[in-house]
């Protein structure tokens, strides 16, 4: 019994990273202002400092570089074309390093293109660290009883979110069921787009059919009566409250260090 | 907990937008403790009096409810989540994403303390045999349990709420026959050890007869048509045969299946009239009307194949990680002109995933499949993979029924629906269109008749009852005249009238020289269609 008292939730899995165990809402508080520093200015030194520290946490997450790279491969695309990018078009200063035609690359330039590309990715792996390590039922959980949202609401989207990994299943077998009846692939563009239109709107009639048994099945077992209690707490502990002022410090140097080597670079300015 | 006295006082429910009521003028008490089958057609407002019961019913919009429903003196409907509720569809009945989570659901919402909440959670889950005994952890992933499971821990999320009354609405109709008995034990143990007043709507009344009290029949519009013991109604008697009639599953009984009469409509169709004479049909294109392959010629043949629902990644991409392990591996399978093929298995054995493959509708994994000449039609030029024809070839050969039959639909009305694959069927080597506008018309107007939907030819598909729906997603895969018919799951949920039509058309496709295979547990299906059985493992 006393066990069960002082685990907050039995049902949450004891083993995990330490960012996995960490409260969402720290999680969210300390990548908030590193985010607001790497949006404000756009320079290498703050992006490469925020970069380097989350690449050396990254093991602390417990996602692995290979699991990185699926979730956010697209994120790495698009930082390395911006660099690209804004390297060929960026106002030329310094020495050329490549003149071809139109297309020229200085060292100005590819400075600003680095720059980019850096912000880009320091901007999107603390958030995806952060998204990754994250339970739905635990954000749901932080938001109704440390932030008191209305639990009818964050519960009714928790059950929602569910349902979507459902649906995707469901697409799936529509696409099937419905090449079964001849319709699909094959035909023109405006075949094929009605035919998409088609599986569309049998999405939404199912979508429509589980979701109102879904809410059968939770006024059924009580829900939307008015209060209710958590059998799990959401606990913040010493841990949390030191995540979020390590958010706060690196956002701190960051800022700090671009200033003083003068590479601070308002975006807005 | 004490358990729950149920009173119906002249007790009516019309859905909004509906102009009959569903339920009309019920009188009924039901004692505490007292375990009630509820049976009937369907249509006759079973789940609606339990919806009802359940506090449930949406009394917004146009809906009318007449005289009074009471659970201890009490209006349901002030009493939401006092009855637990069971449905059918075992995906909606999961809230949370982990097993403790989900279970403990209702008990918040009723203020349990939390302390008391994972007690209650931990003897819930041992009850149904989800427990922590069972290797099922609370921080199981819930996408993770088969359908089985799946209702058991709705099961257990009920009794941890120790509700006075608890209802279920077909708590088996998606399950097999293992998880059937799983089922209905995890019940009889639940209501054992609350106490509770049990109602559970069933279409196969073998499964709870000799476990429920008393046996309540409901007639459609309104009332109870039979109220008694199990043993007194079900007794080789004329009112067995009267439920029997009505589409009741009497145990014992076997419904005979309804051949649509010779020479009247056709439900098993092999096109005929102009659109198959030679002139547009130079090759002859499997043949003049009702003259299927002789019995015995191969129409489809796998060889050491393996099946999964993950595609394996195209071309160079295959280097990126490990291929998918397929469900099923080294499968010979053939499939004859004029035979009925079932497949059975436990659930999650890939029997469906198989019946996918073998349809052309998902790619083999590994091996291969090949469609013979006899089933491309002498003479045209197709892949020998089905899965690589495109989708109008397919139909006019293979069809397939899926086991939700709203996944299918794709017109506006019934009819529509049924003229839809001949509106659409194409001849593969002129691309000229095999039926006219006129015999689409034709043979959907048949395939009413046979099916018995002609009264209902201009509703919505999607507004039909669940056997209806069934009827008519047969039909409309048999209104192309395909030489295969895949079937998934065809009996499931269905009532005793709908099963007996359903065996009966297939059974005529078969005698007539086309080829049945079917996914199911039903046995009687398979006995009725006299049909080779392939187990899976």
């Amino acid at each position: 019994m006393s066990a069960v008292l002082t685990a907050p939730a039995p049902s949450r899995p004891v083993a995990g990273s330490p960012m996995e165990r960490a409260h969402p809402l720290a999680k969210l508080a300390a990548l908030l202002p590193v985010t607001a520093v790497l949006v404000a200015s756009m320079d290498w030194v703050s992006s490469g400092l925020v970069l380097l520290v989350a690449v050396v946490l990254l093991p602390l997450s417990g996602i692995s570089a290979g699991q990185f790279l699926r979730r956010a491969w697209l994120l790495v695309v698009a930082a390395l074309a911006s660099a690209w990018g804004t390297a060929l078009v960026g106002q030329d200063t310094g020495r050329m390093l490549l003149e071809a035609g139109p297309v020229s690359v200085s060292v100005g330039s590819a400075l600003a293109g680095a720059a980019t590309g850096l912000r880009i990715l320091a901007v999107a792996l603390p958030g995806v660290i952060v998204f990754a390590t994250t339970d739905p039922t635990d954000l749901a959980d932080a938001l109704a009883q440390r932030l008191r949202l209305p639990a009818r609401f964050v519960l009714g989207a928790l059950a929602a979110f569910r349902l979507l990994a459902v649906l995707t299943e469901e697409w799936r077998v529509l696409g099937h069921a419905r090449r079964a009846r001849g319709v699909g692939a094959g035909g023109g563009p405006v075949r094929r787009t009605t035919s998409w239109l088609g599986q569309v709107f049998g999405l939404f009639v199912q979508a429509i059919r589980r979701a109102s048994r879904l809410a059968v099945t939770m006024e059924a077992r009580g829900f939307g009566a008015g209060a209710r209690t958590w059998a799990r707490t959401s606990v913040f502990t010493a841990g949390d409250v030191r995540l979020v002022l390590g958010g706060c410090a690196l956002a701190a140097l960051a800022a700090g260090l671009a200033l003083r080597t003068g590479a601070w670079n308002l975006v807005w300015a | 907990m004490t358990a729950a006295t149920v009173t119906a006082q002249g007790w009516g429910w019309r859905h909004a937008g509906r102009d009959r009521a569903a339920v009309a003028g019920l009188d009924l008490t039901i004692p505490p403790g007292q375990r009630v089958l509820l049976a009937g057609p369907s249509g006759a407002g079973k789940s609606t009096l339990l919806h009802g019961l359940a506090g449930v019913l949406d009394p917004a919009d146009d809906s009318e409810e007449t005289g009074r429903l009471l659970l201890d003196g009490v209006p349901t409907r002030e009493l939401r989540g006092h009855a637990g509720l069971v449905q059918q569809d075992p995906e909606t009945q999961v809230i949370l994403s982990r097993v403790g989570d989900d279970v403990a659901f209702g008990a918040e919402n009723l203020r349990v303390p939390p302390d008391e909440i994972w007690d209650r959670v931990r003897h819930a889950l041992a009850a149904v045999g989800l427990g922590e005994d069972e290797g099922i952890d609370l921080w199981r992933d819930t996408s993770r349990l088969s359908g089985g499971q799946k209702q058991r821990m709705a099961l257990a999320g009920v009794l941890a709420m120790r509700p006075p009354l608890v209802l279920l609405d077909e708590p088996t109709a998606n399950l097999d026959p293992v998880g059937v008995l799983e089922v209905r034990d995890a019940v009889l143990a639940v209501v054992e050890a609350i106490g509770a007043t049990l109602v559970v709507v069933e279409h196969r009344l073998g499964t709870w007869a000799r476990h429920v009290d008393r046996l309540l029949v409901l007639e459609p519009g309104g009332g109870i048509s039979h109220d008694g013991t199990p043993a007194a109604l079900l007794a080789p008697d004329p009112v067995r045969e009267d439920l029997a009639a009505a589409g009741v599953w009497v145990p014992g009984v076997v419904p005979e299946p309804v051949t649509p009469a010779p020479g009247g409509p056709r439900p098993a169709v092999e096109p005929s009239g102009p659109a198959r004479s030679p002139r547009r049909d130079p090759a002859g294109h499997r043949g003049p009307a009702g003259h299927r392959d002789p019995a015995g010629t191969v129409l489809l043949s796998a060889r050491d194949l393996a099946v999964s629902r993950q595609a394996v990644r195209p071309g160079w991409r295959r280097r990126l990680g490990p291929p998918p392990a397929p469900v099923q591996h080294g499968l010979d399978v053939t499939v004859e002109a004029g035979e009925a093929v079932v497949v059975t298995g436990p659930n999650g054995v890939g029997k469906s995933t198989l019946l996918l493959t073998l349809a052309g509708l998902i790619p083999a994994h590994a091996g291969t499949l090949t469609a013979t000449a006899a089933l491309k039609g002498p003479g045209v030029r197709l892949p020998d993979d089905p899965h690589r024809w495109p989708a109008r070839d397919l139909v006019s050969r293979v069809g397939t029924v899926f086991q939700e039959p709203e996944h299918q639909f794709v017109a506006a009305t019934v009819r529509e629906e049924l003229a839809f694959g001949p509106r659409h069927a194409r001849d593969h080597r002129t691309g000229t269109r095999r039926w006219s506008d006129a015999q689409a018309r034709a043979r959907a107007d048949e395939l009413l008749e046979a099916t018995g939907l002609t009264g209902l030819a201009e509703v919505n598909p999607f507004t039909l009852s669940g056997g209806e729906k069934r009827r008519l997603s047969v039909a409309t895969v048999l209104a192309t005249g395909p030489d295969v018919v895949f079937l998934d799951e065809p009996t499931f949920g269905q009532d005793a009238n709908t099963w007996a039509v359903l065996t009966g058309m297939l059974r005529r496709l078969v005698t007539e020289g086309s080829s049945v295979v079917a996914v199911t547990h039903d046995q009687d299906f398979a006995a009725a269609l006299d049909a080779r059985v392939v187990e899976l493992a």
